[in-house]
C-alpha cells in the first residue's frame, strides 16, 4: 500500500438542482425515463434549474484533509452527497478508492422506541458492519458513548447530545479509507467534541477526509487543504488553509453597523480611525504594532451632569469579544462642548493577530448600569501580518540566550 | 488487498449483467441489515400496541365477517363456493390482503427510510427484502388463524396444503413485482399511492375473493382475465384441497413475474439515487 495514494479524484463535477417543486418533479420522472434508456446527451439547464455545483476538481490522498468551506447554500452538502454516490452527478467524475465513511447524519437508523443498546445494532447494521463486528464492538461502543447508565432505556428518552454521542459512539468504529464529515459535531457538550476530534485525529494519518465545516478553528486545525465554495463554484482552491479562511470571513464582514439600544439621551455622529488608509473594500487597515486611535463624536439628544463611562469592545473574526479598552474615569478630561462630545480613544501598539476585528460600544451612565446606548459594529479594521495564526493575539516576545 | 474503486459519473451503467450482479451481491450482503431493519420495526410496532398482533389480522378478518353475515342472513345470494363459506371468504380476504401488502411493501419500505437514503449510502436492496420479511411475519399470523379455520369448518387437512408454502411465495413475487414497478413514479408523486389503493379497492370485486365466479355474463370474461384471479383461486384451491381451476394462467402468471422482477430490481437500483436528489432538502 502507497503511503501517498491519491483515494480521491473530482474531476469537472457539477450538479444541477430545481427551484420549483411541481417542476422538479416532473424533471424526476423524465429524469426517469432517460437514466433508464443510460442517458448519455449533455445536460444543460431546464427551466427554472441551477447549478448547484458547478465544475469542481481535485485529488485527495491518504492522510490529507480537505475543509469544504462556503457560506450557507454554497453547494457543500450538495458535494458531500455526490461524493457519498447518494446522488448522481450531471457532468464530471468522481473516483473513490477503498471504504467510505460518512459522518453526515449521527444515529441512522434509530428507532425512538427501542433502548439504546438495541439501536447499536440497527445504526451498525446501516453503516454496514456484520452482527459479530457489532457484537464485539458493543461494549467498546457503550464506553465510549459514556452512556451505560441508560443504554437500555428507550433512545426517546435520550436527550439529543445522548444521542449523538451513541451514534458517534458506533460510527467510530469504522475503519475507513476515505472519510466524509459533514457539521455534526457541532451538537454535544465540549468534552464530546473534544473526544470527537481526538478520534479523527487517531484515524487522519490513514484515512482521506473532507470536512465540511462552518467552524474555522476546527478547518484550520485538521485541514491542510481548502476549497472555499461560493455558489456552487470554487472561489478558492489551495493548500494556504488560512487565506482560504481569511477569503471565508471577508465575505461575512459587516458594514452596517447595529443599534440595540438606546433611551435616546445620546447618539454616535461619528466614529473612525486616525492616522489609518482604507482598503479598496473601504476597510481599515494597520500593521501589527501600529496604534489604534479611533476617534468618537457624540451628539447628546437631553442634557446629562456627568460624562458617561464609554465601554469598547474589540471583536474578533468569529464575533468573540477578544478585549476590551479600558474604561475613561475622572482623569480622561472629556467634556461636553455645545452638545457634542468628542474624544480619541488610543491603544499602543496592538498586537491583535492577523485579521479582522470589528467594535462595539456601549454608553452607560455609571460603570455597572444605567446604559444610554449600545451599538454593535460601529466600526471594523484589518490587522496586517505576515504570519497566519489562528488566536486573535499575538504578542511581542524576546528570545534570550540562557 | 486491493481496495475497492467506485466511481460515480452521470452516465448510468447500462450494462445488465453487471446491474444485476451488483443487485444481487448487495442483497445477500445487505442480509444482517435487511433483517435488522425488520426486526427493529416489527419490535417497535408491537412494543407500542396494546393490541399488538390481533392488528395483523383483523382487517381481512372483519372483510370477511361482513360478508360471511351477509351471506348468513341471505340479504345477499352468492353462487356455490364449494366449501363452507366461511373459509371461502378468510381465506379470500386474507390472501387479498397478503397480496395487496406485497404490493405495498417496496414503496411503504422506501417511503419511510426517506431520511436514510438522502443522508447515508447502504444497500438499498435491503429495504425491500426487510419489506418482505415483515410481510411474512405479519401474513404467518393470518396463516395460523386460517389453519384454525379449516379445522374449526371441519375442512380439515388436504396433502394439497404442502404446496401452499410455494403458492404463497409466488403470491408475494407476484405482489412484490407490482410493486417494484410502481415505486419510482409513487416516490415522487403521492397520487400514485392512492390510485392503487383505490384501484386495489374496485379489483377485489373482480377477483373470486369473497365470491366465486359467476357462470356467465360479463363479470365472468372480466374475473377470467384478471391476473390476481389465478393467484388468488389456485392459492385457495391448495389450501382447501380442491382442484385448481386456473392452473396454466397460473403459471404463466408467475412465468412472467420472474423476468419483471428483476427488471423491477434493476429499475429501483437505477432510480433511486434520482429519488434522492428529488426528494432530499
Amino acid at each position: 500500500m502507497k503511503e501517498n495514494e491519491v483515494l480521491v479524484k473530482v474531476e469537472h463535477l457539477s450538479k444541477k438542482f430545481c427551484k420549483d417543486l411541481k417542476t422538479s418533479l416532473w424533471y424526476g420522472v423524465k429524469d426517469l425515463y432517460s437514466n433508464v434508456l443510460g442517458n448519455t446527451q449533455p445536460r444543460n439547464l431546464r427551466p427554472k434549474e441551477f447549478w448547484a455545483v458547478k465544475d469542481i476538481n481535485f485529488e485527495l490522498r491518504r492522510g490529507e484533509c480537505l475543509g469544504l468551506i462556503g457560506h450557507n447554500g454554497a453547494g457543500k452538502s450538495t458535494l458531500l452527497k455526490i461524493l457519498n454516490g447518494l446522488i448522481n452527478p450531471d457532468e464530471g467524475k468522481v473516483t473513490i478508492k477503498g471504504r467510505v465513511g460518512a459522518l453526515i447524519e449521527l444515529g441512522a437508523g434509530f428507532n425512538p422506541i427501542l433502548s439504546g443498546r438495541e439501536n447499536i445494532y440497527n445504526n451498525g447494521a446501516i453503516l454496514g458492519f456484520t452482527r459479530k463486528e457489532i457484537d464485539t464492538k458493543v461494549e467498546a461502543i457503550i464506553d465510549f458513548a459514556e452512556i451505560r447508565e441508560f443504554i437500555d432505556m428507550p433512545v426517546q428518552n435520550y436527550s439529543s447530545g445522548m444521542k449523538v454521542r451513541l451514534g458517534f459512539a458506533v460510527a467510530a468504529q469504522l475503519e475507513p479509507d476515505v472519510l466524509l464529515i459533514d457539521e455534526v459535531l457541532a451538537v454535544g457538550d465540549l468534552g464530546f467534541v473534544l473526544k470527537c476530534y481526538k478520534t479523527i485525529d487517531k484515524i487522519l494519518p490513514r484515512t482521506a477526509i473532507i470536512f465540511v465545516s462552518h467552524s474555522m478553528p476546527m478547518v484550520s486545525r485538521i485541514c491542510n487543504q481548502i476549497i472555499l465554495l461560493d455558489n456552487g463554484t470554487t472561489k478558492f482552491q489551495d493548500k494556504d488553509v488560512s487565506k482560504a479562511i481569511d477569503l471565508y470571513y471577508t465575505r461575512f464582514v459587516q458594514n452596517e453597523s447595529n443599534l440595540l439600544f438606546t433611551d435616546e439621551t445620546l447618539e454616535l455622529n461619528e466614529v473612525k480611525l486616525l492616522d489609518c488608509n482604507k482598503n479598496s473594500d473601504n476597510l481599515y487597515q494597520l500593521n501589527w504594532l501600529d496604534d489604534l486611535k479611533i476617534y468618537f463624536r457624540f451628539k447628546l439628544k437631553k442634557s446629562i451632569k456627568n460624562i458617561p463611562i464609554f465601554a469598547i469592545v474589540i471583536l474578533d473574526k468569529e464575533q468573540r469579544p477578544a478585549a476590551y479598552l479600558d474604561l475613561n474615569n475622572d482623569f480622561s478630561n472629556l467634556e461636553i462642548k455645545n452638545n457634542f462630545i468628542e474624544f480619541v480613544v488610543k491603544h499602543n501598539k496592538v498586537q491583535f493577530s492577523k485579521g479582522v476585528y470589528s467594535v462595539d460600544i456601549v454608553v452607560k451612565r455609571e460603570k455597572t448600569k444605567n446604559v444610554y446606548l449600545r451599538q454593535n459594529n460601529i466600526l471594523s479594521f484589518q490587522i496586517k501580518h505576515d504570519l497566519d495564526i489562528f488566536p486573535p493575539f499575538l504578542l511581542t516576545s524576546d528570545f534570550q540566550k540562557v | 488487498m486491493a481496495l475497492e474503486t467506485k466511481i460515480y459519473q452521470k452516465e448510468n451503467n447500462t450494462n445488465i449483467a453487471k446491474l444485476l450482479k451488483d443487485s444481487i451481491k448487495d442483497i445477500y450482503n445487505s442480509r444482517f441489515l435487511s433483517k435488522q431493519l425488520a426486526v427493529r420495526d416489527i419490535k417497535a410496532q408491537y412494543r407500542q400496541s396494546f393490541l399488538g398482533i390481533i392488528w395483523a389480522f383483523i382487517t381481512p378478518l372483519t372483510t370477511a365477517f361482513v360478508w360471511i353475515f351477509l351471506n348468513l342472513t341471505g340479504t345477499i345470494r352468492l353462487t356455490d363456493t364449494g366449501i363452507p363459506y366461511p373459509v371461502y371468504a378468510f381465506s379470500g380476504t386474507l390472501l387479498w390482503s397478503i397480496i395487496k401488502e406485497a404490493i405495498d411493501a417496496p414503496m411503504s419500505s422506501t417511503t419511510a427510510a426517506k431520511g436514510l437514503l438522502s443522508k447515508i449510502n447502504f444497500p438499498k436492496e435491503a429495504l425491500l427484502v426487510s419489506g418482505i420479511y415483515k410481510l411474512l411475519f405479519n401474513s404467518l399470523v393470518k396463516i395460523i388463524i386460517l389453519l384454525v379455520f379449516l379445522v374449526v369448518f371441519g375442512v380439515g387437512f388436504h396433502s394439497s396444503l404442502l404446496l401452499f408454502p410455494f403458492a404463497f411465495l409466488g403470491a408475494i413475487l407476484f405482489g412484490t413485482t407490482i410493486g417494484l414497478f410502481i415505486t419510482p413514479i409513487g416516490m415522487l408523486y403521492n397520487d400514485i399511492k392512492k390510485i392503487i389503493s383505490l384501484g386495489l379497492g374496485f379489483l377485489m370485486y373482480a377477483t373470486p375473493v369473497v365470491y366465486a365466479i359467476p357462470k356467465e355474463g360479463l363479470m365472468k370474461t372480466l374475473m377470467e382475465l384478471n391476473p390476481f384471479t389465478p393467484i388468488i383461486s389456485t392459492t385457495r384451491a391448495f389450501i382447501v384441497g380442491q382442484s385448481p381451476e386456473y392452473l396454466a394462467y397460473y403459471g404463466w402468471v408467475l412465468a412472467v413475474c420472474i423476468p419483471l422482477l428483476v427488471v423491477g430490481l434493476l429499475l429501483y437500483r437505477i432510480s433511486i439515487p434520482i429519488l434522492v436528489e428529488r426528494m432530499s432538502a
